[in-house]
């Protein structure tokens, strides 16, 4: 029994972390009032670019700087189209999904080696090593924790100062004001502008991160649509994490966790149909985002930032 | 402003298009190039003739090392073999809806002579357009559907997966092997019950552990369901699944896999010991050499090892000799008449579903819904 907890413990984390990059990343973006809809296609785009720079070049951590470009450059397109040129969000946000999906299968088939007809998928590259924390990833069930690699043990840190930037600095309150109230942000002197820009990019280079985790790390080398769907999920996830990211963690974390019980209950030969185990993940996601939103809503917080999706024009009234 | 954000995106739009345009329309062009390609052939009679036209509609991209990679392998094939007689094209990623039919038919309104679509949802709109083009050959992959110029053909891949099923009776020391199974469908469950008969006949004490993931394709779920088999005591991994996901799981685990669809251990390495796979090349050389010279008649096709259709993968180095002795002694008895789904065949509770003597009719086996003993696991009924 507590095999199975440590082992669903281990792979719920291992399978959450790409999850919870890119929730914090669009967490970010949407906080300062643009969405972007671009997840799936960025996450597959770093995902492709990650395992080809960090397969030519043999070093891991090129590979995420590379993935994170991709992801920054992709966001900078996005925040150019939505921010300068007021573009419609959802427009723009689709296009770069429809650019990132098609353009990671042409390079999945063009940027491989000669001797494998060019193509990408099959070729085994550098990837992410797990590290094993002496002590304590001896200790049952908890130590899943500590048997993780790199970015899972960065995500422990990154959630809470992640949330702590957003609520309790002055900057975080300044990104939340743009994307509250854009007018009364630029009546303050912050310039909505620029902050847009900033976290937007900040959400892709953060959503470049988890593409290239899939890819680098947890199911390393690259196939053809590696993510399947998570950039959606992703979207989904911010809404149930009501935008915050410590709540981000949780949800990411249920998600992947609930595959990985329900898998296991197929596989001890478990009575329950296999089909309705299956719905198990997207029930659950419904179950508690109901659960939350009836909770935030006798507490009054609930909400999505006010200017979401909203270009902002000085002039306007 | 406006005008401008409209024009950012329209271009981000088309290239967006543009990029993803492994999905080709040409139909636009074409039907103005038609009548010229005419004249000019009667203007030079003495030429040689034009090619005959294969167009291959696949549901994924050559590149997934697994289904579709292996149609295209096929379609490689055909293209050495005929040369200059022939020109082939596919498109890859066509869903399998009413989508397919327009790209049928945009190919048969270009003039191709025989189209090939390789997934099971193409069927409905493939006879569809196989009316309405009466001189264009249709060749379609796993359905029972036809036409007088639409046929159809598969592999009795379950013979191949047999096969490997005694390979892994042989090698497992825990006695539970598992298998990671995409749908709950016929051609599933048979490959499956083929698995298990084979290892069971090598090895009644074994095992085999189920898990249903309800999809073809998803490299992360395919693997999470592996690693759930592998936290479970199995030591072989075997798939109906179209990555390499599940056998590289088993190989980070130390463990050994079965592979499916194409020759894994090319991809993996030895810890894959066989798969069980397609080749399509023999078929489509076959069918296409008959189109070429107009002997070619609607057929119902469901061929087996005999046929090159369905063929195990070379072994891996990790296999010894006697197993290996023990899998050609079994593939002898199949090709001599003793098919995988002849009895006594029990189900999961013991009772008798094929007799001693008896064997499965094609029929029964293409509507297999339950599960051989030694499989745990359960289908919905």
């Amino acid at each position: 029994m507590i095999a199975l907890l440590t082992s669903i413990l281990a792979i719920t984390l291992r399978a959450g972390t790409s999850l919870v990059y890119a929730t914090m990343g669009e967490i970010y973006t949407e906080n300062s009032g643009v969405l972007n809809l671009g997840i799936e296609g960025m996450m597959l785009l770093s995902a492709v670019s990650g395992f080809a720079a960090a397969y030519y070049s043999g070093f891991v951590w090129v590979g995420f700087l590379i993935a994170m470009l991709v992801g920054g450059i992709l966001a900078a397109i996005h925040a150019f189209l939505s921010v300068t040129m007021r573009a419609n969000q959802v427009v723009s946000g689709l296009s770069i999904t429809l650019f990132g999906t098609g353009m990671a299968s042409f390079l999945g088939q063009r940027l491989g080696p000669e001797s494998n007809n060019y193509y990408l998928a099959g070729m085994v590259g550098p990837r992410l090593q797990t590290i094993s924390i002496p002590g304590l990833s001896q200790i049952p069930v908890i130590g899943a924790l500590f048997n993780q690699d790199i970015l899972t043990y960065i995500i422990y840190l990154l959630v809470p100062l992640a949330w702590f930037y957003l609520y309790k600095t002055r900057n975080g309150l300044n990104l939340r004001a743009v994307g509250e109230d854009p007018q009364t942000a630029d009546a303050m002197g912050i310039n909505v502008t620029r902050t847009r820009y900033i976290y937007t990019i900040i959400g892709g280079l953060l959503v470049g991160l988890g593409g290239a985790h899939l890819s680098l790390s947890y199911t390393p080398g690259w196939s053809e649509n590696i993510t399947g769907g998570r950039g959606w999920i992703v979207i989904a996830l911010v809404i149930f994490a009501m935008w915050n990211p410590g709540r981000a963690f949780l949800g990411a974390l249920i998600f992947g966790g609930i595959n990985a019980v329900q898998f296991r209950l197929q596989a001890s030969g478990t009575n329950i149909p296999a089909s309705f185990l299956n719905m198990m993940p997207y029930i659950m996601t419904v179950l508690v985002l109901v659960l939350i939103t009836w909770w935030e809503a006798l507490s009054k917080r609930i909400g999505a930032p006010a200017a979401l999706s909203t270009p902002y024009m000085r002039e306007d009234k | 402003m406006k005008f401008k954000a409209w024009i950012g995106l329209t271009l981000l739009l088309i290239v967006a298009i543009l990029v993803s345009g492994c999905t080709p329309e040409p139909e636009v062009e074409e039907p103005e190039i038609a009548p010229e390609t005419e004249a000019t052939e009667e203007e030079v009679a003495e030429e040689p003739t034009e090619p005959f036209r294969i167009a291959f509609v696949y549901i994924g991209p050559p590149g997934d090392l697994g289904w579709t990679f292996e149609h295209d392998r096929g379609r490689l094939m055909l293209e050495e073999e005929f040369g200059d007689l022939i020109e082939t094209t596919y498109i890859e990623n066509v869903e399998e809806g009413p989508d397919s039919a327009r790209i049928m038919r945009d190919y048969a309104q270009q003039g191709y002579d025989m189209i090939f679509a390789t997934s099971f949802g193409y069927m409905d709109h493939m006879a569809e357009v196989a009316a309405e083009f009466p001189d264009v050959i249709f060749e379609h992959c796993s359905g029972y559907k036809t036409a007088d110029n639409m046929a159809t053909y598969f592999g009795r891949i379950y013979q191949p997966r047999y096969l490997s099923g005694i390979v892994a009776g042989l090698m497992t020391e825990t006695n539970s092997i598992g298998y990671v199974a995409a749908m709950e469908i016929p051609e599933v469950i048979r490959g499956l019950n083929a698995f298990t008969l084979g290892v069971r006949s090598v090895n009644p004490e074994a095992e085999v552990r189920l898990v249903w993931t309800n999809t073809w394709y998803d490299p992360v779920l395919e693997r999470e369901a592996a690693v759930s088999l592998l936290d479970q005591g199995v030591d072989i991994i075997a798939q109906h699944q179209d990555t390499t996901e599940p056998q590289k799981a088993a190989q980070e685990r130390g463990m050994l896999s079965i592979g499916y669809d194409s020759d894994m251990g090319q991809f993996v390495g030895d810890s894959v010991l066989t798969s069980a796979m397609w080749n399509w090349g023999t078929y489509y050389i076959d069918t296409v050499g008959k189109a070429l010279d107009g002997t070619w008649e609607s057929h119902q096709f469901w061929g087996s090892m005999d046929d090159d259709i369905v063929m195990l993968a070379d072994f891996s180095g990790l296999v010894p000799q006697e197993v290996i002795d023990e899998v050609e002694a079994a593939k002898e008895r199949i090709l001599t008449g003793d098919d995988v789904f002849c009895g006594p065949i029990n189900n999961q509770n013991g009772q008798e579903m094929v007799a001693e003597g008896e064997c499965m009719s094609d029929s029964d086996m293409l509507n297999m819904s339950w599960l051989v003993e030694g499989v745990i696991g359960s289908v919905s009924q």
